[in-house]
């Protein structure tokens, strides 16, 4: 058995209208919810569980400065610096040509960037077991996870006010 | 909660009241426009540099060389009203453009059966109005003040006797021939003002009757407005304004006018709508129906960029002489009187919408969105400024009082007309099949 084992309560509903208010309802119970895991996205769903907004932008615009400079370096090390070439009778530092080159560069490490930061946030490198609390939230269910480190309540409290706020039935997840 | 609006299709309908005030006002803006106008006429060289003729004698000559337009070749018979024509044509191409895109919105819209947009769509579908005011006076101003736009058009050019004589452009006499050219120019605005009408005409009559047929008829008109923009877009790009310069062509000519049109189009439906909603109507506008719109603007704003840059890149990068004409004789042509609007195009177009635009919360804020759309339509008018003005003026050109009051005398009748189409039905379809969708868009 895992020592250090986190023991969630799971609440599985079976409507998105329904665990969008139920979201509201056990909050004002004083239970912190984890996460709620859905089949689709949810509008609204991020604001009820006051979700701070996402940082992902920065880390975009850093990735995408990255590339820019390491683009910017490349061209003017290659073709200004180490082995100037004329081409198109334009000077070696032709600010125009190179756009497309610093374009790309950007992009490139943008993308790269935000799959690897897709990944790490969600917890995706190679050898990591799924944290899965039910596998239902892929099809037709939405599951409220509570985790019980994070509440002082008992667990008999917490069950009741997750089936008062309209969930179907409510389990015990460890891992 | 988010998403969830208190208004439904059935209490949203309004009327918006064109008031006399405001009449008032925009015939004063008219009448300032005129003034400012006949200013320009009346004293030629007033309120531009003085400087720009002292070396017009000496561009006229330069120029001859860094020109693909007209001016070269009739230096001698410069008549100050030229500029005057010259003019009317640059702001009639410039808003036909906005008032068509208008349609070409809300075509877009029924084509991919969009939701979202239901709740604005009004706004852009009363532009068109203005077409009929900008094409009799295109299509007049092409019949007989032709030859002071186009150089493709001066006496004797295609005739191998004459002294003017030009064989390349003599060439082109296939496409580029005062029947034909009429003809296209017909039919474009005639396909524009046809199918605006008849999808008007369908969108108001589902105010009163309700029901889908007329949605799914929209989104045929809507279709064949598609394919119709599809060719009039590069027809007009190359006829109104590519054959200015009739030397010169670029095969990116036609995405690149339709991109300006398009951008200038989008910023003047989001600065409407937050004008309207500024004096109160359209509370079921949000802001999560401005930020898609805003988004619309800083993509469309990029996507210029890219064809303008496009189009600038191959030529500086294969650098030929007869291609690079164009943009030398925009950068230092002409004793480089069309240099600083060149640079404020870029500056204009892309960085400002590009900083403005970039963060969500702009996107959602009105005073953000009225900056960057203030800024990106006048932009776009010198971006056709910057297309039109150093082929058919030249050395003569600058931005004066003329510039000023036909600008001013467009925009106005411009709001003028519609506004006079916003009172004409209700300011949302309110029986859109959509609307519903619309009134709760969250994003």
């Amino acid at each position: 058995m895992n020592t250090t084992a986190e023991k969630y309560l799971v609440g599985v509903y079976d409507d998105e209208d329904e665990v969008l208010h139920a979201v509201s309802e056990v909050k004002e119970n004083g239970v912190k919810i984890e996460e709620v895991f859905t089949p689709f996205p949810i509008h609204g769903l991020d604001k009820a569980l006051g979700h701070p907004r996402t940082r992902i932008p920065i880390a975009a615009f850093l990735f995408g400065l990255t590339g820019l400079t390491c683009a910017q370096f490349l061209i003017n090390y290659t073709m200004v610096f180490d082995w100037p070439i004329i081409i198109g009778g334009k000077d070696f530092f032709s600010l125009p040509d190179w756009i497309p080159i610093s374009f790309e560069g950007t992009v490139l490490f943008t993308a790269f960037g935000m799959v690897f930061t897709f990944l790490a946030s969600n917890s995706l490198w190679p050898g990591k077991e799924p944290k899965t609390f039910d596998l239902r939230s892929t099809d037709d269910k939405f599951i409220m996870a509570v985790n019980m480190a994070n509440n002082k309540k008992s667990e008999a409290e917490i069950e009741a006010i997750l089936k008062a706020s309209g969930a179907i039935e409510v389990n015990v997840k460890q891992f | 909660m988010a998403g969830h609006s208190h208004f439904s299709p059935a209490n949203v309908e309004e009327h918006f009241e064109f008031t006399s005030d405001t009449r008032k006002k925009l015939m004063v803006a008219m009448v300032v426009g005129a003034v400012l106008l006949g200013i320009g006429v009346l004293f030629p060289g007033g309120g531009e540099h003085e400087a720009a003729h002292a070396v017009a004698g000496h561009a006229a000559e330069h120029g001859a060389e860094l020109t693909g337009g007209a001016v070269s070749h009739h230096e001698t018979s410069w008549n100050p009203l030229n500029r005057l024509w010259v003019n009317l044509w640059l702001n009639g191409v410039y808003f036909s453009g906005i008032a068509v895109i208008g349609m070409f919105f809300v075509a877009l819209q029924y084509l991919t059966k969009s939701g979202w947009s239901s709740v604005v769509k009004r706004v852009p579908e009363a532009f068109p109005r203005f077409l009929f005011f900008t094409a009799p006076l295109m299509i007049l101003l092409f019949i007989f003040k032709g030859d002071v736009i186009f150089h493709w058009m001066h006496h004797g050019i295609m005739d191998p006797a004459n002294e003017h004589y030009d064989k390349i452009i003599a060439g082109k006499k296939g496409y580029l021939n005062f029947n034909f050219f009429l003809i296209r120019m017909v039919l474009i605005f005639g396909a524009w003002i046809t199918l605006w009408t008849v999808m008007r005409k369908k969108s108001i009559e589902e105010d009163l009757i309700g029901g889908n047929e007329n949605f799914f008829k929209m989104v045929r008109i809507g279709t064949g407005f598609i394919v119709a923009m599809g060719i009039s877009a590069s027809l007009s790009a190359w006829d109104w304004v590519m054959s200015i310069d009739t030397h010169w062509f670029s095969t990116m000519f036609g995405w690149y006018m339709f991109a300006s049109w398009h951008v200038s189009g989008i910023a003047t439906i989001i600065l409407t709508i937050v004008l309207l909603k500024e004096q109160g109507y359209m509370k079921y506008v949000n802001e999560n129906h401005l930020h898609d719109l805003g988004k619309l603007m800083f993509a469309f704003s990029i996507f210029w960029t890219y064809v303008w840059f496009a189009q600038f890149l191959l030529i500086y990068y294969a650098n030929m002489a007869e291609e690079t004409i164009y943009f030398l004789e925009r950068w230092e042509g002409h004793g480089g009187i069309y240099k600083a609007s060149e640079i404020l195009n870029i500056f204009l177009n892309f960085f400002f919408p590009f900083l403005i635009m970039m963060t969500r919360d702009a996107k959602r804020t009105t005073i953000f969105l009225k900056i960057c759309c203030a800024f990106v339509l006048v932009g776009h008018y010198f971006d056709f400024y910057q297309m039109i003005m150093p082929g058919t003026v030249g050395p003569h050109g600058g931005f004066g009082f003329i510039e000023f009051g036909t600008l001013i005398l467009f925009a106005s009748g411009f709001i003028y007309a519609v506004a006079t189409e916003l009172t004409k039905a209700s300011l949302v379809a309110k029986n859109h099949p959509f609307l519903e969708e619309a009134l709760h868009h969250d994003i």
